[in-house]
């Protein structure tokens, strides 16, 4: 039935929602995510890989706020915000009408004191989500883009897993919007428009200077006119990797940081000795040697699927095996200078 | 040439006659143990949701766990088992993660009373935590030395204040009870066996290892600083009272980790560390060396970290007992251990590389007192000084060796640790 409730979300709230369909953020047959008023969609240039589930964003705001705008980290979100993101797969990747099926749907819910992570499950029936606080596996199948069956069990984390990569010093941060990863054009309702645009036009996003930031942009991973093999990688990485790989992050203690505005080779893993890879580092001694990608730790763990050697340690169950090409392929055209080799 | 082709076949021989000790690979232990997933989702929950000033508990029994148990952000927590032998978990069909269980942001949390075995990387790892105290806990790999075993049975990092005692550690592939990037740091009445480093202390500020026994480790105490690290300069380290036994295991570490550079028969090794106190340590049947002290360009391993000190200075190395009851040759496997077999014709309870920053010696090339390392009261030792500084290239590496202890006849009162008792 289509209701016409608007949005409801109470940030002082000691236990959230059971159910998903409490929020309202959308209207009418709840699979069809179709946005309530004022639940604003968006995506990411280079998003991150989830065993190939595809996501759809949605931001909401209180009435009268805003994020405002910062250069070159997550944007900052007033008390109130939700991101929203649903992950689903298509029942046939070449041919969406076939149908999908919605798995889960994370919230990120700005409360007054910090952020808190909570996901919904879908259930079979695609009527509702339930809230999910120690995680789930999902046996999924579907057809990939080349007409390969694939099937995944899926992980949906828990709880404290959603702050394993949501870290920033520390405490639970989001980590999509930021201004280089939204800074495209979006094909919304009414036409395709940028997505910064949009968020300022809708009264989102304060502070924002389109003329200051046409280069505040990331390329497309797998889009070669959108940047050069070094760029298309940077992004990939800083999107993949860098929540924990970097000196904010999780993997603070690795000294290997891959986020976007790092430049220094030494931390961005260039000739490093990894620091408690383990046999995740397989019989390699450094997690990048230009020119020998087939030698080099980093790669090689994005082809690993074994807990405990894999990474992204979580997040994942199936190989990225575009994503490895491009890393794959990003080494091996580095100059191979010695510069870095001290003894 | 041709005498040194002679011993070097007759030194290969032996210890291949020697080293034929066969694998210790045997199958995981399995038997006993119950999976229920409403256990398991239970514990889970429990770890997650816990309030702050609460205890977790674990029932007596072995279980099964296939997802990994996290804490995050608690306070005066408690998580007890109903003792190391009695409460056992195992992960040896762990499906996602990279832990057994994993401790974040929390600030005083007690980890007691059971037994992590077989996780697909580290049993236990701590991060960011204030306050921690580990007792009576057991934690291991089961089936033997495999390079796939996690790297750390025990692996708080970047913490505050820690406190393990009693607690055993085994068959991790690269050093059993770790310790990294942490300030304020006691290990005591640990038992660290059959691991590749028993107890290694990387880049932390005061701490005090002491009571402790490493046995059949590759290498047993390791106290180290490495370089590319957040937290530099690791740094005021007491290691006394322990029991450094026949850590003479094979190294099943991985190729790119920098415990795969220690050789089989080391007791104790001190890499680039500013100020480290070793005594009244009983250091036996160690077969290569039974303390070094180094820099790190010894390890062959490179760096590019302009913060890093690679040299070791203010290291006071005295009344510890030595006894090396030839078992066999030295080990052969590793460059350090070849240079002691051939180049040092054989096991030393001592060697020091001789190394020390330039910017530190006067023009004469001498150390001021408070940054020599100082070594005494150690009874009649085999030692060896290898004068690095002096050497030019590898081919003249034991030209300068020297075997007179008497430029390290000197102490350091100051050495605190963690002024533990």
């Amino acid at each position: 039935m289509s209701g016409s409730s608007a949005v409801t979300v109470d940030t002082n709230y000691k236990e959230p929602f059971k159910k998903l369909s409490q929020y309202h953020f959308f209207k009418g047959d709840i699979k069809q995510l179709t946005p309530n008023d004022r639940v604003l969609p968006y995506d990411l240039i280079t998003p991150l890989f989830s065993d190939y589930a595809l996501k759809a964003r949605f931001v909401w705001m209180p009435e009268g706020t805003a994020a405002k705008y910062v250069k070159d980290e997550v944007l900052d979100f007033p008390v109130g915000t939700v991101l929203i993101k649903n992950f689903y797969f298509p029942a046939d990747f070449r041919d969406l009408s076939k149908g999908k099926k919605i798995i889960e749907t994370r919230l990120l819910i700005h409360k007054p004191d910090k952020w808190d992570a909570l996901t919904y499950v879908w259930n079979a029936d695609q009527t509702d989500a339930d809230l999910n606080i120690i995680g789930d596996t999902k046996s999924i199948d579907w057809i990939d883009k080349n007409g390969n069956k694939v099937h995944d069990e899926y992980s949906v984390p828990n709880k404290n897993q959603c702050k394993t990569c949501h870290a920033y010093n520390g405490t639970l941060s989001p980590i999509g919007p930021k201004v280089r990863n939204m800074n495209h054009d979006y094909s919304y309702t009414d036409g395709n428009a940028n997505e910064l645009d949009r968020w300022a036009a809708a009264g989102y996003l304060t502070g924002y200077n389109k003329a200051d930031n046409i280069d505040n942009k990331m390329a497309k991973w797998d889009d070669s006119t959108t940047g050069d093999i070094n760029a298309r990688a940077r992004a990939y990485i800083d999107v993949n990797c860098a929540h924990c790989h970097r000196k904010e992050g999780m993997a603070n203690p690795t000294g290997l940081y891959l986020n976007f505005t790092n430049q220094n080779e030494a931390s961005l893993g260039i000739l490093k000795t990894p620091e408690a890879a383990g046999s995740g580092a397989g019989n390699f001694l450094y997690d990048v040697i230009p020119g020998k990608p087939d030698e080099s730790i980093m790669p090689y763990r994005m082809t690993i699927d074994e807990p405990g050697k894999m990474m992204p340690q979580i997040g994942r169950k199936l190989v990225h095996t575009e994503g490895v090409a491009l890393i794959k392929q990003w080494i091996a055209g580095m100059e191979q200078s010695s510069t870095n080799n001290k003894k | 040439m041709k005498r040194n082709v002679f011993i070097t076949t007759i030194i290969c021989f032996t210890a291949i006659f020697f080293c034929s000790c066969g694998s210790d690979k045997k199958s995981p232990d399995a038997s006993g143990f119950t999976y229920s997933e409403d256990f398991q989702n239970k514990l889970l929950e429990q770890c997650i949701t816990a309030e702050d000033g609460s205890t977790i508990e674990i029932p007596e029994g072995k279980f099964l766990l296939k997802k990994p148990l996290s804490i995050d952000g608690k306070k005066h927590l408690t998580i007890k088992g109903a003792g190391a032998g009695k409460s056992v978990l195992s992960f040896l069909h762990q499906t996602e993660g990279g832990e057994g269980l994993l401790v974040t942001n929390c600030n005083d949390i007690t980890i007691q009373g059971f037994t992590i075995q077989d996780a697909k990387g580290n049993n236990l790892k701590l991060l960011n935590c204030d306050t921690i105290a580990i007792r009576d806990m057991n934690s291991t790999w089961t089936s033997g030395s495999d390079s796939t075993n996690g790297d750390y049975a025990y692996y708080p990092v970047q913490c505050k204040h820690l406190l393990m005692e009693q607690c055993e550690a085994s068959y991790s592939s690269d050093a059993g009870i770790y310790v990294g990037q942490t300030i304020n740091v006691t290990v005591r009445n640990c038992y660290a066996h059959n691991n590749v480093a028993g107890i290694e202390i990387e880049n932390c500020i005061n701490s005090d290892v002491y009571k402790c026994k490493a046995e059949n480790n590759t290498g047993g105490i390791l106290v180290f600083d490495t370089p590319g690290l957040p937290l530099h300069n690791g740094r005021n380290a007491r290691i006394y009272d322990n029991d450094c036994i026949s850590n003479n295991g094979t190294n099943f570490g991985k190729v790119s980790s920098m415990v795969s550079t220690v050789p089989p028969g080391t007791g104790i090794i001190v890499l680039a560390t500013d100020s480290a106190d070793l005594y009244n340590n009983r250091i036996f049947y160690n077969k290569t060396v039974g303390i070094s002290v180094i820099c790190f360009q010894l390890t062959g391993k490179p760096y590019n970290d302009s913060l890093f000190g690679p040299y070791c200075n203010t290291i006071s190395i005295h009344d510890n007992k030595f006894d090396s009851k030839a078992i066999s040759m030295p080990d052969m496997s590793k460059d350090m251990g070849k240079l002691v077999a051939l180049g040092l014709k054989g096991y030393k309870d001592i060697i020091v590389d001789g190394s020390a920053d330039p910017k530190l010696r006067d023009n004469k090339g001498q150390v001021p007192d408070d940054y020599k390392i100082c070594i005494r009261n150690n009874g009649d030792i085999k030692f060896a000084n290898l004068n690095f500084w002096e050497v030019k290239g590898e081919s003249d590496i034991t030209d300068h060796v020297d075997h007179d202890l008497s430029k390290f006849d000197c102490e350091h009162a100051g050495i605190n640790g963690n002024g533990s008792n």
